[in-house]
């Protein structure tokens, strides 16, 4: 590195000597202009994003203060919005999700990355990138016809008569509610974890696996006690990202989870969740409070997948390097 | 022997959890078929002339089709496609050819912070920006949001391809005494002319199923959109209004309106990587 910076103005002449109003004749002064203000609006964009945010959402943030992240009585006609049940809401299905879709996902990638031939391995994951551009409101819409029914008639039956003494399974069978909408949001998070995981997996130096094997370990044994943990950050960025796509996904699950606002301990019970209120109610919102304070609902989402978005990307970036620096 | 036991064992532990992550993959994908399935089947039977031609029929009544929707949805991608393109494509030459690394790492940074913003978040900015200054729901506030959503996507991939281009390239239009902006316009994005398509076209697709950035900026339209400034329907919120209805033949015409959208997405997703793997292979930095 330190030759390289010393050895920089000499090799300056290439483009050092070009003056700037030669640069100017020759428009590369100009398109550095122009390609840095379209550069730029996306820095604007970004913080024009947050600021109307912010300051969209001062009446209820005054009014209420942190009182609205923890009460729960949301009530447009008298005028009291309190966000609890539907950050209850977001945080149950997405949990739910993740608690299919980690070990399903986690499974498949180890298949992908260690056992499946070169072909065979691409060719899967191409379905699986195809399956990552479903767009939602088609996950949505086979929620709403095919999960639910399958839910009211045979699952949770089934679950109530065997796990029926646990408060997580009581009540009646709606078909809707955060199970469901768990279920439909691990659907659409599993291509998600899938593709990053098996990069990450892909990336673990050969000379890992090979070691493990030399000293007697089987397959399982070297996948399981030597790749993974190496990989072990960059999967756990994949969930991240996970539950940030399942924490900002709105359109599947307004369909399938039933817009009452409740907070309970079962999850057959209809319930409601951020970015669903947002999108039920918002046109209808009469007043500046109710708007604001679904816009405050927005903000409290932003922030919620800022943090873990930034988090899953050092994650991810700490285990390629780990990866690129041993191979 | 027990030693032998042992190794039993642990092959057989062995290839049992190997099984176990086939059978995840295999469940993992197979829901991809079981998306195509069910829309083939159940869209294939409801899809009709009408369906592409027709007004959407009174409330309560059979029949009708989305013409409109179809007809919305394409001025939407189009309007995002003019307003997010351009900036996720220059934006990545800067990005690419130009800058330093502060003024990078800043723009990449908020390139990715906006790509995690969900979509509703994406809808309440637009109407902010584009509805509630104007007091009403247009066309143009739809095409902005979902443009603001092709930024990232375009920016990011662009970038990458180019910074793909081989130096020796470079260096050669330059030594033959071509400016920078000579040696970007006629080597380096001609050279990467393939990923940047590929680019464009998967972040296009990728807006093209987004319903929730436009429940409250193009809003929906039963009719005739009368101009970019008036509300307009659009298939994505079609499918959502209609799934969520009370009608059977609502129901229908959303499981018809789901087939043509999931084909459009599906088709555009394997163009794009056709494009690209028929190319000279750019490699990955």
């Amino acid at each position: 590195m330190v030759t390289t910076s010393t050895t920089l103005p000499s090799a300056g002449p290439v483009s050092g000597s070009r003056s700037f109003f030669a640069g100017l004749r020759d428009g590369d002064e100009i398109a550095r202009l122009i390609t840095f203000l379209f550069a730029a609006t996306v820095v604007l964009i970004t913080l024009l994003i947050v600021y109307m945010l912010w300051r969209n959402s001062v009446l209820p943030r005054h009014k209420f203060g942190f009182a609205f992240l923890r009460t729960s009585t949301w009530d447009p006609n008298f005028d009291q919005f309190g966000a609890l049940p539907f950050i209850f809401g977001t945080l149950v299905t997405s949990a739910l999700s993740l608690l299919i879709a980690v070990p399903l996902g986690i499974g498949a990638a180890i298949f992908l990355a260690e056992l499946a031939p070169a072909r065979l391995s691409d060719t899967l994951e191409f379905f699986i990138d195809l399956l990552a551009a479903v767009p939602s409101v088609i996950y949505g819409l086979l929620g709403i016809f095919i999960v639910v029914p399958i839910m009211r008639d045979v699952i949770q039956p089934a679950l109530k008569n065997t796990l029926g003494f646990l408060p997580l399974f009581k009540g009646p069978a709606f078909g809707i509610g955060f199970l469901t909408a768990g279920v439909v949001l691990a659907i659409m998070v599993i291509p998600y974890i899938i593709s990053v995981s098996r990069e990450v997996l892909l990336s673990v130096p050969r000379d890992q696996r090979e070691a493990a094997l030399a000293l007697g370990s089987t397959r399982w044994e070297s996948t399981w006690k030597v790749v993974v943990p190496f990989a072990r950050t960059g999967i756990m960025g994949s969930i991240f990202l996970a539950l940030a796509r399942a924490l900002g996904e709105t359109m599947a699950v307004t369909m399938v989870i039933g817009n009452t606002p409740s907070i309970s301990a079962s999850l057959f019970s209809p319930g409601d969740s951020i970015a669903s209120v947002v999108a039920n109610q918002f046109t209808e919102a009469t007043g500046e409070l109710y708007t604001q304070s679904l816009i405050e609902l927005g903000l409290v989402l932003f922030l919620l997948t800022f943090i873990l978005n930034g988090l899953a990307r050092l994650l991810i970036v700490a285990t390629s390097q780990r990866g690129s620096a041993h191979a | 022997m027990t030693v032998n036991a042992q190794l039993r064992w642990r092959k057989f532990v062995s290839n049992f959890m190997l099984t176990m992550t086939g059978l995840c993959a295999l469940v993992a994908v197979s829901v991809l078929f079981f998306i195509l399935g069910y829309l083939v089947y159940h869209g294939g039977t409801s899809i009709n002339w009408d369906f592409f031609t027709k007004l959407p029929a009174p409330v309560g009544e059979n029949g009708g089709g989305m013409a409109n929707a179809i007809v919305g949805s394409a001025k939407l991608l189009m309007l995002a496609t003019l307003f997010g393109v351009p900036i996720g494509f220059f934006g990545a030459i800067y990005l690419a050819e130009f800058s330093g690394s502060n003024v990078a790492f800043v723009v990449r940074y908020a390139a990715d912070l906006l790509n995690g913003v969900p979509s509703i978040v994406i809808g309440i900015f637009a109407y902010s920006i584009a509805v509630q200054p104007f007091k009403h729901f247009s066309t143009y506030a739809g095409g902005f949001a979902l443009g603001v959503m092709m930024i990232p996507i375009t920016l990011r991939s662009t970038e990458q391809f180019l910074l793909g281009v081989p130096r020796a390239l470079r260096e050669g239009a330059m030594a033959l005494g071509a400016s920078k902006w000579k040696t970007i316009s006629t080597v380096v994005v001609p050279a990467a002319y393939r990923g940047i398509l590929t680019a464009i076209l998967l972040a296009f697709a990728r807006v093209a199923g987004e319903t929730a950035p436009l429940l409250f900026t193009a809003l929906g339209n039963r009719y005739w959109s009368q101009g970019w400034n008036e509300p307009t329907a659009s298939l994505p919120v079609m499918i959502y209004n209609y799934a969520i209805g009370p009608f059977e033949d609502w129901h229908r015409q959303a499981w018809a309106a789901g087939l043509v959208l999931l084909a459009l997405i599906l088709v555009i997703n394997i163009v794009a990587r056709a494009i690209l793997s028929r190319g000279i292979s750019v490699p990955r930095s």
